[in-house]
């Protein structure tokens, strides 16, 4: 008994106080196996999408990472995610560049500037944007935001477009292009990330505050001393959960680009798309080795998010002891 | 540096509660002059309104006169944040920024005003560190955070943050009350030595504080719970402490209420 594995001892050490501790035992396993539950669920879904991918990626006979083409149910197998991993990160970092800071904003405000019998129905307002369904989102992107985007997009085709990236090649055609579904896909996660820094901006010690005041800082200079940088890690996992949420929207996209088309790295020009548009879209129609491709395509979006979580963590923790954390 | 403070009618209030009451003194320039009183009488809320500090609170305002040599803290156009930049202030629990640097929390205010020569900027931090009693503990990590410091360290570094745009003078609230005897020596023999170049407030829930560091002692009482705190006498701590004019202090010194 006495070499059994540690992490069993906690749970014997408990038992061994005395058999009449009966919830206590009870809630022990209960929250063990909550946690392996969610681990044979993660392996479950990854070892499934893996296993399909892979009968797929046998039978592919273009690239899978350079392909722009997506037509696994033809005679000759041909499908590559290169269209959808240019659509997906683009469109998702359109609207990270959009909403972070607006929310950012939108959090400073609730928090540090509205008067409070303002503040709380206004965070309110934000938080009921959450719970907007995204074919909502979708619908209101196709008839409302695609009519009225011309105008945005002949400006920055004249004013921005030797970058490329915003060069329109033809006037005119309605705006079901990436932009588009940045910025939807921004007011999509504008409530999330508004509501995650808004809570860390709100726990910002007012002795910090007051260290900052007291030496003779404005107020936006002692956000800027105080509040930002202690919320920082705050802004950064909210991010996170927004970028999670974009990466993976699906009906809202698929619903203003309706229509996939060749990878184009104009951004104003119709088309585009991403994984889980594609996968909605095409999804029905599929035969059985297009079901595999799509999953297979599923996969690399698994991957991406847990990359991006990643990423996260470990900016976070590279600043760990500068978090306030320990203060 | 170092100007004297004159008070006149100075009142306090928060929302409609008014928490001081119709105080004047009169404080030294060089000096260390010590805030007693039993909690609730004010002296912070006082203390607060001599860095314009207590309209930071929402509803509170100030009505009376605050001169700094020639100047009204509070009149018509002068900005709170310039008087908070010429009266520093330290506060109860120490407070470093903790996203910052032991450097960086120390030059915080005068990267606030504009200051960004690194020259210029290293030598305040040797000065000013040195002025806190605190550099040869940290000269050799002055970049690790602040917060990893002790807690009289890091209140010896907020010391050297406030001295570091060189205030006229220097408000403490309470700033051993969170900390270990050895500190509070550490903290108290720092006074002494600051009071050469600054005007120096403290309040103190500690007596045999105010005997040690003050040179002049303020007793502030209250009349009863929910009344305003008013200023009971002013005067040499030596007085204050050994023969006082008015019965109520000497009650409170002796120990007989508070």
């Amino acid at each position: 008994m006495t070499s059994a594995p540690p992490a069993d001892a906690r749970g014997r050490a408990r038992r061994s106080r005395g058999d009449s501790r009966r919830g206590d035992s009870v809630f022990f396993n209960l929250s063990r196996g909550s946690g392996i539950l969610l681990l044979v669920i993660m392996a479950a879904i990854a070892g499934f999408l893996a296993y399909r991918s892979f009968l797929a990626l046998g039978k592919n006979e273009g690239n899978f990472l350079t392909s722009f083409e997506w037509t696994p149910d033809a005679a000759k197998p041909v499908f590559g995610i290169a269209v959808l991993t240019f659509g997906t990160l683009v469109s998702a970092l359109i609207a990270m560049i959009i909403a972070v800071p607006v929310a950012v904003g939108i959090a400073l405000f609730i928090s540090h500037y509205a008067p409070r019998r303002i503040a709380q129905p206004f965070a309110y307002l934000v938080d009921l944007l959450a719970a907007v369904p995204s074919i909502v989102y979708g619908l209101w992107g196709v008839l409302f935001l695609v009519p009225h985007m011309d105008g945005l997009t002949s400006w920055m085709d004249q004013y921005l477009g030797w970058t490329y990236l915003f060069d329109q090649s033809s006037a005119g055609v309605p705006a079901r292009n990436l932009f588009t579904v940045g910025i939807l896909l921004a007011i999509m996660v504008l409530p999330i990330i508004t509501a995650v820094t808004r809570e860390v901006f709100r726990q910002v010690p007012r002795m910090h505050e007051e260290a900052a005041l007291a030496l003779g800082a404005t107020r936006w200079e002692m956000i800027r001393t105080a509040v930002l940088p202690f919320g920082r890690p705050g802004i950064i996992s909210a991010s996170m959960l927004g970028l999670g949420r974009a990466l993976g929207e699906t009906i809202a996209v698929a619903t203003v680009l309706s229509t996939n088309s060749v990878l184009s790295l104009h951004l104003l020009d119709p088309g585009g798309g991403t994984f889980a548009q594609n996968i909605a879209l095409k999804f029905n129609e599929a035969q059985p080795l297009g079901r595999d491709a799509l999953m297979a395509s599923g996969l690399v979006l698994f991957v991406i998010t847990l990359l991006v979580n990643g990423a996260a963590r470990m900016i976070i923790a590279r600043r760990k002891e500068y978090s306030g954390a320990a203060a | 540096m170092a100007k004297r403070i004159d008070v006149s009618g100075l009142s306090a209030y928060y929302g409609s509660t008014r928490a001081i009451d119709d105080i004047s003194m009169t404080i030294e320039p060089r000096s260390v002059t010590a805030f007693i009183g039993p909690s609730g009488c004010g002296k912070s809320t006082f203390l607060r309104t001599l860095n314009r500090m207590h309209e930071v609170i929402p509803g509170a305002r100030v009505e009376g006169k605050v001169m700094l040599d020639d100047e009204n803290l509070y009149g018509a156009n002068v900005d709170p944040v310039a008087v908070r930049r010429s009266v520093g202030m330290v506060f109860q629990r120490p407070n470093p920024f903790p996203t910052m640097s032991i450097y960086d929390n120390v030059v915080a205010g005068l990267k606030l005003a504009g200051v960004k020569k690194k020259s210029v900027l290293d030598g305040v931090v040797e000065k000013s560190l040195q002025g806190a009693n605190l550099w040869n503990e940290v000269k050799d990590r002055l970049n690790k955070p602040g917060a990893g410091l002790s807690g009289g360290q890091q209140q010896r570094l907020c010391i050297a943050r406030a001295i570091a745009v060189e205030p006229e003078v220097l408000l403490m609230d309470e700033p051993c009350s969170a900390l270990d005897p050895i500190s509070t020596l550490a903290i108290e023999d720092l006074i002494g030595e600051l009071k050469s170049q600054f005007t120096i407030v403290i309040v103190t829930h500690n007596m045999q504080q105010a005997a040690r560091v003050s040179d002049r002692t303020a007793f502030f009482n209250l009349a009863g719970v929910g009344q305003p705190g008013k200023l009971v006498e002013l005067d040499d701590t030596q007085r204050i402490f050994s023969n006082p004019s008015v019965q109520a202090t000497e009650d409170y010194i002796s120990g007989r209420f508070g």
